[in-house]
């Protein structure tokens, strides 16, 4: 078995590594936001938690949570591992550097961007995550079952503006985050042709790094404005 | 001195296969015992490097270079020939050979470059072989290109880099037998002197460019592929750190030096800017096949576009002066390239030179544009437009490229027997360091070609037989008096430049060296400018030797002290190319003497009294050179004028 | 013009280096920036200075010697050139130009602006070429390979080792030489037989070089004089992990 962990761990190994939870986080990121869009639909709040329930009992989703979990703090430290390489690969410095002149921010800047959603990632967590499991919870009652009411966190959450203004800007850095990580993901892979890498930088730029970072955004938003009734 | 070119007997193209047959062989489990030691990695020394390697002899490869894959084998552009006939145009190893002697003005040996032209096949496959992607046709076979004074096409080529692309394939060998071992690689370092005792080449003593340190190295056999030194002109298109010291310095222990006037200008360079000028930059002569040379016809226009009162574009058909379609109309711009490189220079010293300085002459490719459409002319020549353009700020699509002749290759070099073996024993000189096969002028695409020829397909045979006669345990070790005597004259002699003090930079002396070159014997020679060069050539070397300027230290990385000590040797040596040219009464190829021309100015030869090779010998500090003749015996060709009317 | 070049000073390996300023008044615009360094050293020869040290060859672009790191870039400002081939005209009157080395792990410095790259060769030592000795080689017209091939392969080849992109990345990576000969040598039919090892063997020695990962930041094939492409890393990473899983060698 030498080979296997002499592969993860050369440099192409780690950034293997670094692609595929990365890649499967963005799948995550779909499904995580395509159920939280529930919260859009002005119910109340049972769309969300019956959602919410699903989660958490389903079998398979449970078993996929943990590598996602796993996924995550892969991930993290595997960056950590990999920055502290590439920094000692030049141990002095230029004095005078202008990366921007060829490359994107984005691109230099993952580790940075990465630690911003790490700590994020923590405290959505202990906001959410950690209530639902370990926390009290209100509980709601739909056709004569009871559920938790994730819901009523969330209010609470995002009637906070310092909290939403937070997750807006965390949705920023996991914009450029994808924007360069999700095509870079498909590099790393070997995965380039010309048909078909317009299509993965499309769907890398627009989809991940806008659309779902701006959906995202859009829910503490719309709950902050709800609760404050303004909308 | 008698010298022995080793030619076999027989009909020509018999006789390297017959030699091959008789040469002696060293016995598989025998070849491990021997070393050789390679000074210089371009074509011939990594070629070489690397077949010795394969074939079991231990190398020592030596480089001033950082890297091998950096020696100046790489910037050529154009191509190299082979006579594979691909394109079914009447080509044969009996054209290439005739085409090479006739293009070297016969001044070559025939033995030799039929060698060269019947392994020339091989290279290709060889080259091919190891990966290197030369230019091909869509549906996948080789694809190839007529060059410089050639009329069939048997030119392969990678883009314009196609020195690159064979050598790197050639270091890619190199490395190969690095790895395994049987190559040892020492870069940066530079040969400083060669050791001979007991009448036979025992190694070398190098200087380690990063330290400062003199080391000695021991071996069976030394080969020298140190390439050309027409940086003794200064301003050439070779590399900054091109350099004659490895074969002058065998040639000051004994190893003759054939025709050390045969230098070839080659037509198509980028023109002087200023006086700071470091280096000229060759555009590659496949621009020829397109672009069509011309000068303004009167001196008046040619003044106005001097001042920048008008421009080429400005100025109409009549009035412009195609002097090469209009001189050679069966050959027209595709002239040789000394035929090619004097015309200019009759234009310019007639008052008709375009740019600043009045030494360019027009390449147009205005007619190749409207012909073939600009997007065929930027596939065919993209990159050496956009380098042009680089270097002058100006755009060859729109206006004209200006050019002119410049230094580009050394025809002479230490002479060789047929094995390439200099008049030392166990000392061979390979590719450009040689004089062997382009006699007074090289044809495009001939350098590459003799380059791995030599390495690849000569040496490994002919090598044998002087180890095989030697044994293996003649060898002496580094720690011998010859050795150490070595050493330390080298020692005293960079105490010597380190100690000298002066005022002036040896960049400095280096340009003057050049200007007098260029001047007195370069592209048109004079028994009374030759003779005003050899005095100054003495002054400056008195001058040289008490007023250069060497900061730094010796036991450092010191590129001061490097260039000192070769310009030093790059004087002795113009004063010997001067001699060389003083004595060849006659015009062929690269050398003209405007004594010697014909009635409408081509080189006139005289085959009676100057059919030999001359081959200098050292004859110690302060004596004249003792001039040696081996006479080049012609069977197969008949000499005649050469024209490309 | 005049210029004031702020230039990276620095005796040799052993000891520290600074950034030294210097004056030229006289630097014309038709100059290559390696000959208003020549003007620089004359200059500092004639006032008894020691001249700066740096790697220069063939001035032409393609011997991949020269290697300084201009204005915060390698090569300077121009994009799909060497240093040799910038000129004095991409800058103007009364700028400060900042030149240092490359700066790596991999790459010590020698001596002032010169640096150390055997590394380089030391990849390619491990798998750079294929195994073909002399004289053994068939016609080369039995080996049909289609232009558009032999372009691509082209494209990867003319690499010149200088050695910018390791310059340019932000974790000094070595990724884009790497892949350039892995990528000729899969691309071409020759290069098949050791294609998976060579893959292996070149990764395994660039790591063992401490050179950084790729990000895929894309600074490697911008500041690369020969405009290399990033296609050709994605090959490697493509022709790694298929040796990876698929190759003999299973000792790592």
């Amino acid at each position: 078995m030498a080979w296997v962990t002499q592969t993860l761990s050369s440099s192409l190994g780690r950034k293997v590594i670094m692609s595929l939870t990365g890649l499967f986080l963005c799948s995550f990121l779909i499904i995580h936001m395509a159920g939280n869009l529930q919260l859009f639909k002005g119910d109340g709040g049972r769309a969300f938690n019956e959602y919410t329930y699903f989660m958490t009992h389903n079998p398979l989703i449970m078993t996929i949570s943990y590598v996602l979990y796993t996924s995550i703090l892969v991930h993290a430290l595997m960056a950590f591992i990999l920055t502290r390489h590439n920094q000692a690969s030049r141990p002095i410095k230029y004095a005078y550097s202008k990366p921007e002149a060829n490359s994107a921010w984005a691109s230099r800047n993952m580790g940075i961007l990465g630690t911003v959603l790490l700590l994020f990632i923590i405290i959505h967590m202990r906001t959410f995550w950690y209530e639902m499991h370990f926390g009290s919870v209100p509980m709601a009652e739909y056709d004569g079952k009871e559920y938790k009411d994730l819901y009523a966190v969330v209010q609470v959450a995002f009637g906070e503006l310092w909290y939403v203004i937070l997750y807006v800007i965390c949705m920023v850095a996991i914009g450029y985050h994808l924007w360069h990580g999700f095509q870079s993901g498909f590099q790393t892979l070997g995965l380039r042709h010309k048909k078909y890498t317009p299509i993965i930088e499309f769907l890398g730029k627009y989809f991940f790094a806008i659309i779902i970072p701006a959906a995202f955004a859009a829910m503490p938003i719309y709950v902050y404005l709800q609760v404050h009734h303004i909308i | 001195m008698k010298l022995e070119s080793k030619i076999p007997e027989g009909p020509l193209a018999e006789k390297w296969a017959r030699h091959k047959f008789a040469l002696k062989l060293v016995n598989p489990a025998n070849k491990r015992k021997y070393e050789i030691i390679v000074v210089g990695t371009g074509l011939a020394g990594a070629s070489a490097a690397a077949s010795l390697a394969e074939l079991g002899y231990n190398v020592k490869a030596f480089c001033y270079q950082d890297s091998p894959r950096r020696a100046h084998s790489i910037a050529a552009q154009g191509g190299i020939n082979a006579a594979k006939n691909y394109q079914n145009d009447g080509d044969s190893v009996f054209r290439l050979f005739y085409d090479t002697i006739k293009g070297g003005d016969y001044r070559a040996r025939e033995g030799n470059v039929h060698r060269l032209a019947e392994v020339s096949v091989n290279i290709i496959d060889q080259c091919v072989a190891q990966g290197v992607p030369f230019a091909r046709e869509y549906g996948g076979l080789l694809a190839n290109r007529s060059f410089g004074g050639s009329q069939v096409s048997r030119t392969f080529y990678a883009r314009g880099q196609t020195g690159q692309q064979l050598l790197l394939g050639a270091y890619s060998a190199l490395s190969r037998q690095v790895a395994n071992g049987k190559v040892k690689l020492f870069t940066r370092t530079e040969m400083l002197d060669l050791v001979v005792e007991g009448g036979k080449a025992r190694g070398i003593v190098t200087r380690n460019l990063i330290t400062g340190k003199i080391e000695s190295h021991s071996a069976h056999a030394v080969l020298l592929c140190t390439g050309g030194y027409g940086n003794v002109f200064y301003l050439s298109t070779n590399a900054m750190g091109c350099n004659v010291t490895a074969a002058w310095r065998a040639h000051k222990k004994g190893a003759v030096f054939g025709n050390p006037c045969f230098t070839q200008i080659h037509p198509t360079c980028i023109p002087v800017s200023g006086h700071y000028q470091s280096k000229l930059t060759l555009m590659s002569e496949s621009l020829r096949n397109d672009g069509r040379v011309w000068v303004p016809k009167t001196k008046e226009d040619a003044e106005k576009i001097r001042k920048g009162q008008m421009s080429p574009n400005d100025l109409s058909e009549d009035k412009r002066d195609y002097f090469l379609e209009r001189r050679y109309p069966s050959f027209g711009n595709l002239v040789p390239r000394d035929v090619a490189s004097r015309n200019a220079k009759n234009m310019c010293d007639e008052g008709r030179g375009v740019a600043k300085t009045g030494l360019a002459v027009y390449l147009d490719f205005a007619d190749a544009i409207k012909r073939d459409g600009q997007k065929t002319i930027e596939a065919k020549y993209g990159n050496l437009f956009e380098m042009y353009e680089k270097i002058t700020g100006e755009n060859p699509y729109e206006v004209p490229m200006m050019i002119y002749p410049a230094v580009h290759y050394t025809m002479g070099g230490l002479w060789v027997d047929y094995n390439l073996m200099t008049t030392i024993p166990g000392l061979y000189a390979l590719g450009e360091a040689n004089f062997s096969d382009h006699g007074a002028n090289r044809l495009g695409a001939s350098a590459l070609m003799q380059g791995l020829a030599d390495g690849y397909f000569v040496i490994p045979y002919t090598i044998g037989d002087y180890l095989a006669t030697i044994g293996p345990g003649d060898k002496i070790p580094v720690d011998s008096p010859a050795f150490k005597e070595t050493e330390q004259k080298i020692q005293e002699q960079i105490k010597k430049l380190m100690s000298i003090k002066g005022q002036r930079p040896v960049d400095d002396l280096h340009k003057e060296l050049g200007h007098i070159m260029w001047e007195y014997c370069g592209m048109s020679r004079t028994a009374e400018g030759l003779k005003i060069a050899k005095e100054k050539i003495q002054a400056l070397r008195k001058e040289f030797w008490t007023n250069a300027k060497v900061l730094g230290d010796a036991d450092e990385m010191n590129q001061a002290l490097e260039q000192a000590s070769r310009v030093a040797d790059f004087i002795e040596l113009g004063e010997l190319m001067v001699d060389d040219a003083l004595n060849r009464n006659e015009s062929c190829g690269g050398h003209f003497r405007e004594e010697y021309q014909t009635p409408d100015g081509e080189a006139l030869r005289d085959d009676a009294n100057y059919a030999y090779a001359a081959a200098w010998e050292y004859q110690g500090e302060g004596n004249p050179e003792l001039l040696n003749k081996e006479a080049l015996i012609f069977e197969n060709v008949k000499l005649t004028q050469r024209s490309y009317k | 013009m005049k210029i004031t070049l702020k230039v990276w000073r620095q005796k040799n390996i052993n000891t520290a280096g600074k950034l030294v300023e210097y004056q030229l008044d006289n630097v014309s615009e038709d100059m290559s920036f390696l000959e208003m360094f020549d003007v620089l050293n004359d200059s500092l020869t004639r006032k008894g200075e020691e001249p700066v040290a740096f790697d220069h060859d063939c001035r032409e672009g393609i011997c991949g010697t020269c290697s300084m790191y201009i204005n915060g870039r390698p090569h300077g400002p121009q994009t799909g050139a060497t240093t040799c081939q910038l000129h004095m005209r991409s800058f103007n009157d009364g700028d400060t130009i900042v030149v240092e080395p490359w700066r790596a792990r991999s790459f010590p410095v020698i001596k002032d602006l010169m640096v150390d790259r055997l590394a380089f060769d030391r990849i390619i030592q491990s798998g750079g070429y294929v195994s073909v000795n002399t004289g053994s080689a068939r016609d080369a017209n039995e080996i049909l390979i289609p232009r558009t091939i032999a372009d691509e392969a082209m494209d990867a080849a003319a690499c010149i080792g200088c050695g910018a992109c390791v310059a340019a990345c932000k974790n000094a990576s070595a990724m884009l030489f790497v892949a350039a000969k892995v990528s000729q040598l899969a691309i071409l039919p020759q290069g098949q037989a050791e294609h998976k090892e060579r893959a292996e063997r070149m990764v395994a020695q660039m790591d063992a070089e401490g050179f950084g990962a790729c990000s895929f930041t894309g600074a490697c094939s911008v500041e690369c004089p020969k405009s290399i492409s990033l296609d050709h890393i994605a090959r490697l990473n493509r022709e790694y992990l298929g040796a990876k899983l698929t190759s003999d060698n299973i000792n790592g």
